[in-house]
């Protein structure tokens, strides 16, 4: 029942999220409608962190306490993550193309969410390459860990790499009003939808363990 | 007082059978040296050019020499059931993780210390003081999470596969102002305007050598 409440939810604001995208804000006077694509790369660049700030603490709980629902949680979110991480990615090199010429550019924010990428890869991968289970959510957890502090340093040497020049103007100064709110709704509906693939996809998993245990108790 | 006295005795072991075999250091000058000079025809031979790329060939060189050197580590460990051993002694895990860090660091500073005037003769650059601090905060940075990775990558399936997957993508921000430094070294710039690529690598010195030293029992539990 709650999870058809947030679904319908994440599909309300989704539909208001496109309306405002498509057809409420005005296009942006120097970049053109090219612009408009900001308003789905912003929400996944900030769903792709949230998404590893789960699996941060979900890691540090799962070592903490050993109970294997932090596991599901952190790799579930991990799963979500890299799904986003490689949507803003896409969109990135989208957004590249016709502003500066090129598919991809070595800009900060772009070079960080690579490296991003590719940290909750190895995640994925240290757990699929690990000779039992339980090995594999503690190897995939301190790698969850060691991953999550290193954004901010990444995101700090990338910056200071690219000659420290001011970000894209969108990220300066101000939005305006109308922009500023199809972006936070933007925001809103991609949370919801985050929650709400998190939610099944944390299910899924339990329900996987359970069918194991059922099977192990009949074998 | 206790803790660096057995945290010195694995050290200490590792060191002597690097002595007796030569096996770590000799295999991995080599390949580092062999990195340089393919460097060279990737890049042709130019003056101009050599100062553009030679801070990147240095540190491409030494992170795969660290990966390498890394991985052999613990997998030494593993072969003879060294690892099992050094579990059931009366010390801590964070007393394992010190230990083999200070080894490590050992090892990769005296290939560097070798490769370093080999890099600079054969790429016609002058080596300074700067150079080398650079080259030790960077590589105490790698030998952090490279012996936490290492000690990870010998438990898995495809073991020495695994190290660069997880070691390269952290340590880019060392990567990264390592080159940066280098390069600012290379031209003689003054410390000053280094100050801010080495205030970032001593960060992540500091940063993952706690984090490590926290994380790594759970690591190498049975």
């Amino acid at each position: 029942m709650k999870k058809n409440i947030l679904l319908g939810l994440s599909f309300v604001l989704m539909v208001i999220a496109l309306y405002l995208v498509f057809v409420y804000v005005p296009t942006e006077k120097e970049m053109g409608i090219v612009q408009r694509i900001f308003y789905l790369m912003v929400p996944l660049g900030w769903l792709s962190l949230l998404a590893f700030l789960i699996v941060f603490i979900g890691s540090i709980l799962y070592l903490a306490k050993r109970e294997s629902k932090w596991d599901i949680l952190a790799s579930s979110s991990a799963e979500i993550g890299i799904v986003f991480t490689t949507l803003a990615l896409i969109t990135g090199s989208i957004w590249a193309k016709p502003i500066w010429g090129v598919w991809w550019t070595w800009e900060p924010r772009l070079t960080a969410t690579l490296v991003l990428w590719l940290v909750y890869l190895a995640y994925l991968i240290v757990r699929s390459y690990a000779t039992d289970e339980e090995r594999g959510a503690r190897f995939a957890a301190v790698v969850g860990i060691v991953g999550f502090i290193d954004i901010p340093i990444v995101a700090l040497a990338t910056t200071l790499w690219r000659g420290m020049h001011p970000g894209p103007i969108i990220f300066q100064g101000g939005l305006a009003p109308a922009m500023l709110l199809t972006l936070l709704v933007s925001i809103a509906a991609f949370t919801f939808l985050y929650s709400v693939l998190l939610i099944q996809k944390v299910s899924m998993k339990n329900d996987e363990m359970e069918m194991k245990r059922l099977k192990e108790l009949h074998s | 007082m206790r803790f660096w006295r057995k945290v010195i005795a694995i050290a200490w072991k590792d060191t002597l059978s690097e002595v007796r075999t030569k096996e770590t250091v000799s295999s991995v000058l080599v390949f580092t040296l062999l990195v340089i000079v393919i460097f060279n025809f990737a890049f042709g031979t130019s003056q101009e050019t050599m100062v553009l790329v030679a801070p990147g060939i240095l540190w491409v060189t030494f992170a795969f020499a660290g990966v390498l050197s890394l991985n052999r580590s613990f997998i030494l460990e593993k072969e003879e059931g060294c690892l099992e051993g050094l579990m059931v002694c009366p010390i801590s895990r964070e007393t394992i993780y010190v230990g083999k860090l200070l080894g490590s660091l050992l090892f990769m500073l005296v290939i560097e210390a070798i490769a370093l005037p080999i890099f600079a003769f054969l790429f016609n650059l002058v080596l300074s003081l700067q150079l080398v601090v650079i080259t030790v905060l960077a590589t105490v940075g790698f030998v952090t999470v490279g012996t936490l990775f290492s000690a990870l990558a010998v438990n898995t399936r495809a073991r020495e596969m695994v190290l660069p997957i997880l070691f390269l993508p952290i340590v880019v921000p060392v990567i990264i102002c390592a080159v940066k430094a280098s390069g600012l070294a290379l031209s003689g710039e003054p410390w000053g305007s280094l100050s801010s690529w080495l205030q970032i690598i001593v960060a992540f010195d500091a940063i993952f050598l706690v984090v490590s030293f926290l994380v790594f029992a759970f690591v190498i539990e049975e």
